[in-house]
């Protein structure tokens, strides 16, 4: 058994926003996914930056590209990353998981920014296939994204899909995975092994990649040579830590998901983030 | 009837351009023409139902329209889940096409026998569920499903049912077809039981018993409008489907007469698959007749209803 990788880049003062932010949305829903939402904060924070085509203002334009968080209940990252773009406003963020806000749980497309709900495993790579294949048949400049978590990787949805993909030739798919090595149980080592994982996005079609997911200048580099070979779809395993930034949670499986999080977890997660 | 239906897709592919088709792994040669003559909108995914799903989700939300065939329980079962979350909660322009609803498949056994599309499909909101008579009310069906809002289940019978529908009375999805009229009883059917409810009146009439035959192609939504109109005066009611008995055509007309206030005393069954899997094989026609969904058994059930006393 392989041990899970630990070791990655240091955050920057732009990381570190963003999970405070996460943190605080946390609080305000009073429960949700922490070390979910923490492991793929600078690949949404990269995406979002620098890739992405969109406009926060006309979310639907046709030429944007389409992004899909397959694992969606990382949701918190993406909310404080669109809302921070401009596609709705803030008050939003402060009533996650309220009866009466727009951001639950998991992604739901009348939030704008949002294609499609997930939060089901597998579902999110077969609809951004679709997407794809459209794109392809209209002969449209835009890619598709989707961001699958690790863990999402044992269902077989998953891999049907990527059949078809490296059928389809879709050099405009990105399949992203936030290899946080570890799922609700325990790490992915134990619970359902994915090694060799980059050997099998390779054998199934993808041209694929790797990198440290927390690395922001890596990961920049990385989608700056998408597509990684024509005729092919592209896959990047991002090596990430479930929890990071936050000591005490990472790679700490009680923080996978809280269904109660009082003010004083709240500050605890604050202050570990700034240690 | 699933030529028919095909062949229509073919038909109105060439004329829409937003219309692609999806099958898993269908047999050699299905349409062939879509594929020669439209290749770029046609697929063969291989049997991946999941997958297949979600593509053509994928492709609906981006504005197309999406025809999916494959055998009625690998479209319904094995990926419940995709049409639950991917078709029905984004509410897409997918149509699922079901090849052998019911007992088609009797000779390949319970695995192949879709015996529950129909209840399960009608818990899932947006869900437009179809089932046809014969191939010429697919004629009527298909080119309404083009701009239908929203996912269709179309459920397919064996093929070379005889036809019993009409144009007299315009095809509308979401509107139940009175077929006949008569004051002693109501027969409410779908698919092909039609038939079978159309042999059961003409024999039960020979015997001075006036029988209502009310189709109900589509099954959701429900028409329950036209069903109430004809039950407020049908003493007897008896619906027959091909489709279990639970949660099918027959709790749907139980759920709208139990909840109708009526002033007089109805009598009411169902006729259709009990809650058992089929233990034997031979054809559709052995097992209806197993099961008793035949024009014998609405006929007795009918008889047997109106003896009934009422205290």
């Amino acid at each position: 058994m392989n041990k899970p990788k630990t070791h990655s880049a240091v955050l920057d003062r732009r990381s570190i926003e963003l999970r405070t932010r996460i943190v605080h949305v946390l609080g305000r829903g009073g429960r949700g996914h922490v070390g979910t939402s923490m492991s793929p904060v600078e690949i949404l924070r990269v995406l979002f930056d620098s890739v992405l085509h969109y406009d926060p203002h006309h979310s639907k334009w046709p030429q944007r590209d389409r992004f899909i968080l397959s694992k969606g209940h990382g949701c918190i990252a993406l909310y404080v990353l669109l809302q921070e773009k401009g596609f709705f406003p803030e008050e939003e963020l402060w009533k996650f998981c309220q009866f009466d806000g727009i951001l639950g749980g998991h992604p739901d497309p009348k939030v704008p920014g949002i294609e499609v709900s997930t939060g089901s495993l597998g579902h999110g790579l077969p609809i951004g296939i679709g997407m794809a294949v459209n794109a392809k048949y209209e002969k449209a400049a835009h890619r598709v994204f989707v961001v699958l978590g690790d863990g999402e990787c044992d269902e077989g949805s998953v891999w049907e899909a990527a059949m078809s993909a490296a059928k389809h030739k879709l050099d405009n798919l990105v399949v992203i995975v936030d290899y946080n090595k570890q799922q609700s149980y325990a790490s992915t080592y134990e619970v359902l092994d994915l090694e060799p994982f980059a050997g099998k996005w390779r054998s199934f079609g993808f041209s694929c990649r790797e990198v440290d997911g927390h690395d922001v200048t890596a990961l920049e580099q990385v989608f700056r040579h998408l597509p990684f070979e024509r005729g092919k779809p592209s896959a990047i395993i991002c090596h990430t830590v479930k929890g990071k930034g936050i000591g005490f949670a990472e790679n700490n499986l009680k923080w996978h998901h809280k269904s109660s999080i009082k003010d004083s977890d709240v500050q605890e997660l604050l202050k570990a983030l700034e240690e | 009837m699933r030529e028919t239906c095909l062949d229509q897709v073919y038909e109105l592919a060439k004329h829409d351009a937003r219309i692609f088709f999806i099958g898993s792994d269908l047999g050699v040669n299905t349409l062939d023409k879509f594929k020669k003559e439209m290749p770029e909108r046609f697929f063969m995914e291989g049997i991946s139902e999941q997958y297949v799903v979600g593509m053509a989700s994928g492709l609906a939300l981006e504005g197309k329209i999406v025809y999916v065939n494959t055998i009625s329980t690998f479209i319904t079962r094995r990926c419940f889940e995709q049409v639950v979350v991917d078709v029905c909660l984004h509410n897409l322009n997918v149509r699922l096409i079901g090849n052998g609803g019911g007992l088609v498949y009797a000779p390949l056994g319970p695995t192949h026998l879709a015996i529950e599309d129909i209840s399960i499909f009608r818990a899932l909101p947006n869900m437009t569920i179809v089932a046809v008579a014969d191939a010429e009310e697919m004629k009527r069906l298909m080119p309404q499903t083009v701009d239908h809002p929203g996912p269709i289940y179309i459920r397919l019978a064996k093929g070379y049912d005889p036809i019993v529908t009409t144009n007299e009375v315009p095809f509308r999805i979401g509107k139940a077809l009175p077929m006949r009229v008569g004051g002693d009883a109501l027969l409410v059917s779908t698919g092909v039981t039609l038939k079978l409810a159309l042999d059961a009146a003409n024999e039960l009439a020979a015997q001075g018993i006036e029988c209502a035959v009310l189709h109900m192609p589509t099954i959701k939504p429900f028409d329950a409008d036209a069903l109430l109109a004809r039950a407020t005066v049908a003493p007897v009611i008896v619906a027959v489907e091909e489709n279990t008995v639970i949660g099918g055509l027959g709790s749907a007309v139980a759920e709208v007469i139990a909840e109708a206030d009526f002033n007089s005393v109805k009598r009411f069954r169902r006729i259709g698959i009990p809650d058992v899997f089929a233990k034997h094989y031979g054809s559709q026609a052995n097992l209806m007749e197993h099961y008793r969904i035949s024009a014998a058994e609405i006929v007795a059930t009918v008889k047997h209803l109106r003896g009934l006393r009422v205290n």
